[in-house]
């Protein structure tokens, strides 16, 4: 069984055994896209939620919410999954220090939940288990036999959804 | 990326002394508080892809405790304070007298610590300010106890924006018998560094 790691910014997809896995999700999210038909998994570490915040340089597609999902439905497809077929989980999107949420870009993580879902909601694609906000880092593994993800944290242990 | 092309050893020597200067601050503080010697290592000056970051505390998933806070003012960035959970547990007892696992800690400990991460990091701030005649505000400093990578990579929203890879102005200290040790992380936001530079005369022709 190979686990692939998703880093910051970045995305993949994997087909049984393999499983995704991401550490640390802080005000990122992790975005899980699942084809149970076909099935063929796909996860992105979601950093920022719209990619008009970049300022120049080259667009790094993961890193986005409204470039990463439509990119890794893209990939998703390539490995021959059909959009119909795709339900999504979403885990992140805390706020790890609670007394900056007066500051728009400390308020990051519920931002980048919003922007997850208007992506998944303008492809259609249901999002089916989150486990979302709070105050606390997650780090998330994705089962592509089962379609079980499971999520960690420092206090509340290991919940699947 | 571009901006970080441009830098020569100069720069970066010069960034390595803002974080000797500023942790040399705090590690005197430290040693007050404490009333113990603090020793401290070179600052190390990285630019690194973000997912590296954490990597300098133990990885994404180790847990950490750290005081964070956003500098404000004509230059702002992310300071973060960070202790392993031993080290953590250990100040507390030096320095209040509580001797407690950091699960069972309450307000008043939470408390108590925030306040040593804010006199620290105010030392550290206060220093820079001093040297660069810049107008640097620390925020009320906020303290978690949880993943490096889920806290570290709040220092790391700001250079997200323009960028993959961050700067990191990282010092290592540790009591005489490494019973508490830590981390000072100056991440300063990227148009921070043309003004950093410019208040120490150092040429820097970064461009965005």
């Amino acid at each position: 069984m190979e686990i692939i790691k998703i880093g910051m910014a970045d995305l993949g997809v994997a087909k049984p055994p393999s499983r995704l896995r991401t550490t640390g999700l802080g005000s990122c999210v992790g975005v899980v896209l699942y084809d149970h038909v076909h099935k063929v998994a796909g996860m992105a570490h979601v950093m920022l939620p719209e990619s008009s915040l970049a300022k120049g340089g080259e667009l790094s597609v993961g890193k986005y919410a409204d470039t990463a999902i439509p990119y890794l439905i893209q990939q998703m497809q390539n490995e021959g999954a059909a959009p119909r077929n795709m339900v999504a989980k979403l885990a992140g999107g805390a706020q790890m220090f609670a007394f900056l949420g007066g500051n728009d870009m400390m308020r990051i993580g519920p931002r980048n939940v919003e922007a997850c879902k208007m992506a998944l909601q303008a492809a259609q694609i249901k999002v089916i288990a989150e486990d979302t906000g709070g105050n606390c880092g997650r780090t998330i593994e994705f089962d592509s036999t089962t379609g079980v993800l499971q999520i960690r944290t420092v206090n509340q242990g290991v919940k699947e959804v | 990326m571009a901006y970080f092309t441009k830098f020569g050893d100069f720069q970066f020597d010069v960034l390595r002394e803002i974080g000797n200067i500023g942790a040399g601050h705090a590690a005197t503080a430290l040693s007050q508080l404490m009333q113990k010697a603090i020793d401290m290592k070179v600052p190390q000056v990285r630019i690194i892809p973000f997912d590296e970051v954490a990597d300098c505390v133990g990885g994404a998933e180790n847990v950490v405790v750290t005081v964070f806070l956003r500098v404000e003012g004509d230059s702002p960035g992310n300071m973060f304070f960070i202790l392993d959970l031993d080290s953590a547990r250990h100040l507390l007892t030096q320095i209040t007298g509580i001797n407690k696992e950091v699960e069972e800690w309450d307000e008043l400990q939470v408390s108590a610590l925030r306040e040593v991460g804010n006199i620290l990091t105010g030392s550290y701030l206060s220093s820079l300010a001093d040297l660069t005649k810049l107008n640097l505000q620390p925020s009320v400093p906020g303290l978690a106890v949880d993943m490096a990578g889920a806290i570290l990579s709040y220092g790391l929203y700001a250079l997200g924006q323009s960028g993959d890879f961050a700067l990191t102005i990282d010092t290592a200290f540790f009591e005489g018998n490494e019973q508490v040790k830590g981390n000072f992380f100056l991440i300063p936001d990227p148009e921070s560094l043309p003004i950093l530079f410019r208040s120490l005369g150092v040429p820097f022709d970064g461009d965005y």
